[in-house]
């Protein structure tokens, strides 16, 4: 563990990674302390420019909402729709990558053309006809994104299980007995999971950047304040209000630029062998 | 070759299929009457057009006979009416089309461009100060919102500078022809396409450089050394040749984020193709429509998967048979 910090913190870019992160966590957590009035109600007149007001310092929007409030509300639902959404993406994946890699053959002939399938239809238009079609709340966001996130993962694992499956140690452990389930779950998976991590961290990305798309275009959950939501509803008065989209978007960017330098420094410091490869 | 062509035309007709079977049973998921959803939101619709729905896709048969009618539907190139816009789906969408595939297209051009260059460029300066700024402006932009860059170009380049127009496909009521109106479309075209291709481009700067700088480890560069070549030479020869081969495969993965992404910046830049119309038929809940921009969304990107496999192994000589 101290093995891996060091690594780790060995990348500069990560360790900042880490500090926006925290940052953004705590403001999503303490979001109902630093503001108790709901991010939706109306505090001062509309569009009030940033600074005006020593309380409102990001000013207000269209509709007199206090923009600081709504970002700090905004980050409760990048957070939890980007790690939710990556779990369910991973359980979809894990499985189905798992189960390819271990019995080749038809089954990974017939699991590899489905996750073919979600590949190559375009993800994001996926995406968007599922959320419109099932109602957009939290729930269908997340299945969403989980559907049509799942595929790179599948890839990964499978990929991993089938250089893992014929090392000697899962030999010895299919002659002693074992079942195929517990071979999987105890000797292979547990060895695939370096990597999964790392591309974990990136889905999380990824996810937060197709949920802000998301409610940019109005398929955001209507009962949650959320940043692409926040940029969808200024988009038509960008002219008078530049501050409507500009906070939101920065917010979008850094806690996605945070992830990925995080991501990046994950892999410095579970695959250091491939890490420093090209470098 | 035709061999292979064949193939990959008949994979891409078997996920074709599977999307309209997708998008047929999607309809029948949603919440509510099959019918009312094709209309667009229940209750806009008049009795006598879901009446007539309900005959046409026989909502009153098996499910899958329904099936064999939708998807006949479909391959004759029927994606139903837009009751909404009073057209057919299908002409809607050739309708729009063009400049959809003008801003694509352009996007891809841009970003492979200008992403390789200056991928190549940081790979031959590793560890000074421009690759330094390469390398973390490909950070920046691989994490921007596309609809957010989107945005603040206009408010840049339109608004403040005002050296771009910042929306729509050309200047209304111009009437511009020949090539002033070529010209005034280009200008267009501009802060659009190159707003859609930043995240590849960031994604073509990273994958050049390491590639650029694995290869120039591998022994068949150091013998192009010790022979004495050139250093520009194996750069361009050597080098590079080699370091292309895994950005044209993401070229390919570029296709579905391009199709996606040109919902979010025609959407922002009031560009008239078929994403602009996704975000139409969302906003009025045009299900039949946006079935249909979907389905032909994923058939451009099939075809242009297609495109790049033949590429591919125009460019790589050592596959032969995939």
């Amino acid at each position: 563990m101290a093995d891996f910090w060091k690594r780790f913190s060995r990348n500069r870019g990560a360790v900042i990674g880490i500090i926006i992160l925290a940052i953004v966590v705590l403001v999503a957590v303490l979001a109902p302390l630093l503001f108790p009035q709901s991010p939706w109600r109306m505090v001062q007149r509309p569009f009030l420019p940033p600074l005006a007001m020593e309380q409102y310092p990001l000013g207000t929007d269209a509709l007199g909402r206090n923009v600081i409030s709504g970002l700090a509300y905004g980050a409760q639902v990048s957070l939890l729709v980007g790690l939710v959404s990556t779990v369910a993406a991973l359980l979809i994946g894990i499985p189905i990558g798992a189960l390819a890699g271990y019995f080749g053959g038809w089954v990974d002939d017939a699991l590899m053309r489905f996750t073919e399938f979600f590949q190559t239809v375009p993800s994001f238009a996926l995406a968007i006809v599922l959320v419109a079609i099932f109602e957009p709340s939290i729930q269908s966001i997340i299945a969403a994104i989980a559907i049509v996130s799942w595929p790179p993962v599948a890839r990964l694992v499978r990929g991993e299980v089938m250089s893992l499956r014929s090392r000697e140690y899962v030999e010895a452990a299919i002659l002693s007995g074992q079942t195929n389930l517990t071979i999987i779950l105890r000797q292979v998976l547990p060895n695939t999971l370096s990597p999964i991590i790392v591309l974990a961290s990136l889905m999380v990305a990824t996810a937060i950047l197709l949920e802000s798309s998301l409610s940019f275009l109005g398929l955001g959950d209507p009962n949650m304040m959320s940043w692409g939501y926040m940029i969808g509803a200024a988009r038509t008065v960008i002219r008078q209000a530049w501050w409507l989209s500009f906070f939101p978007g920065v917010a979008i960017l850094l806690t996605v630029l945070a992830l990925n330098l995080i991501g990046e420094g994950l892999n410095d410091a579970l695959n250091p062998r491939l890490a420093r490869r090209g470098k | 070759m035709l061999r292979f062509i064949l193939m990959r035309l008949g994979k891409a007709a078997i996920i074709l299929i599977a999307i309209m079977t997708l998008n047929f049973f999607l309809i029948h998921a949603a919440p509510g009457d099959p019918a009312a959803v094709m209309a667009g939101e229940a209750g806009a619709a008049d009795a006598k057009f879901i009446a007539q729905l309900r005959e046409q896709f026989g909502l009153d048969k098996p499910l899958l006979v329904q099936l064999g009618i939708y998807l006949k539907g479909v391959l004759q190139f029927d994606l139903g009416f837009s009751y909404r816009q009073q057209m057919p789906v299908s002409q809607l969408i050739l309708d729009r089309l063009p400049a959809t595939l003008l801003l694509t297209m352009t996007a891809f051009v841009i970003s492979l461009l200008l992403g390789t260059m200056a991928g190549v460029l940081a790979s031959a300066r590793v560890g000074k100060w421009s690759d330094t700024a390469i390398s973390s402006l490909a950070l920046l932009f691989y994490a921007t919102p596309l609809y957010w860059a989107a945005l603040m170009a206009v408010l840049l380049f339109s608004v403040y500078f005002n050296w771009l127009p910042g929306f729509g496909y050309e200047t209304v009521g111009a009437n511009y022809t020949g090539l002033a109106r070529a010209l005034d479309i280009g200008r267009h075209l501009i802060l659009p396409a190159t707003t859609l291709g930043l995240f590849f481009m960031a994604v073509y700067m990273r994958m050049t450089r390491a590639s650029m700088l694995e290869v120039s480890q591998l022994d068949f560069v150091k013998t192009a050394r010790a022979k004495g070549l050139k250093s520009s030479i194996i750069q361009r020869r050597h080098i590079f040749r080699n370091a292309m081969l895994p950005v044209v495969t993401l070229a390919g993965l570029q296709a579905g984020q391009l199709v996606g992404g040109a919902v979010l910046t025609e959407t922002v830049f009031a560009w008239p193709g078929i994403g602009r119309l996704m975000f139409e038929a969302l906003a009025q809940r045009d299900y039949n429509l946006l079935l249909g921009v979907f389905f032909v969304s994923a058939a451009m990107v099939l075809l242009f998967n297609l495109i790049t496999d033949i590429l591919y192994r125009f460019v790589d000589p050592r596959i032969r048979v995939a």
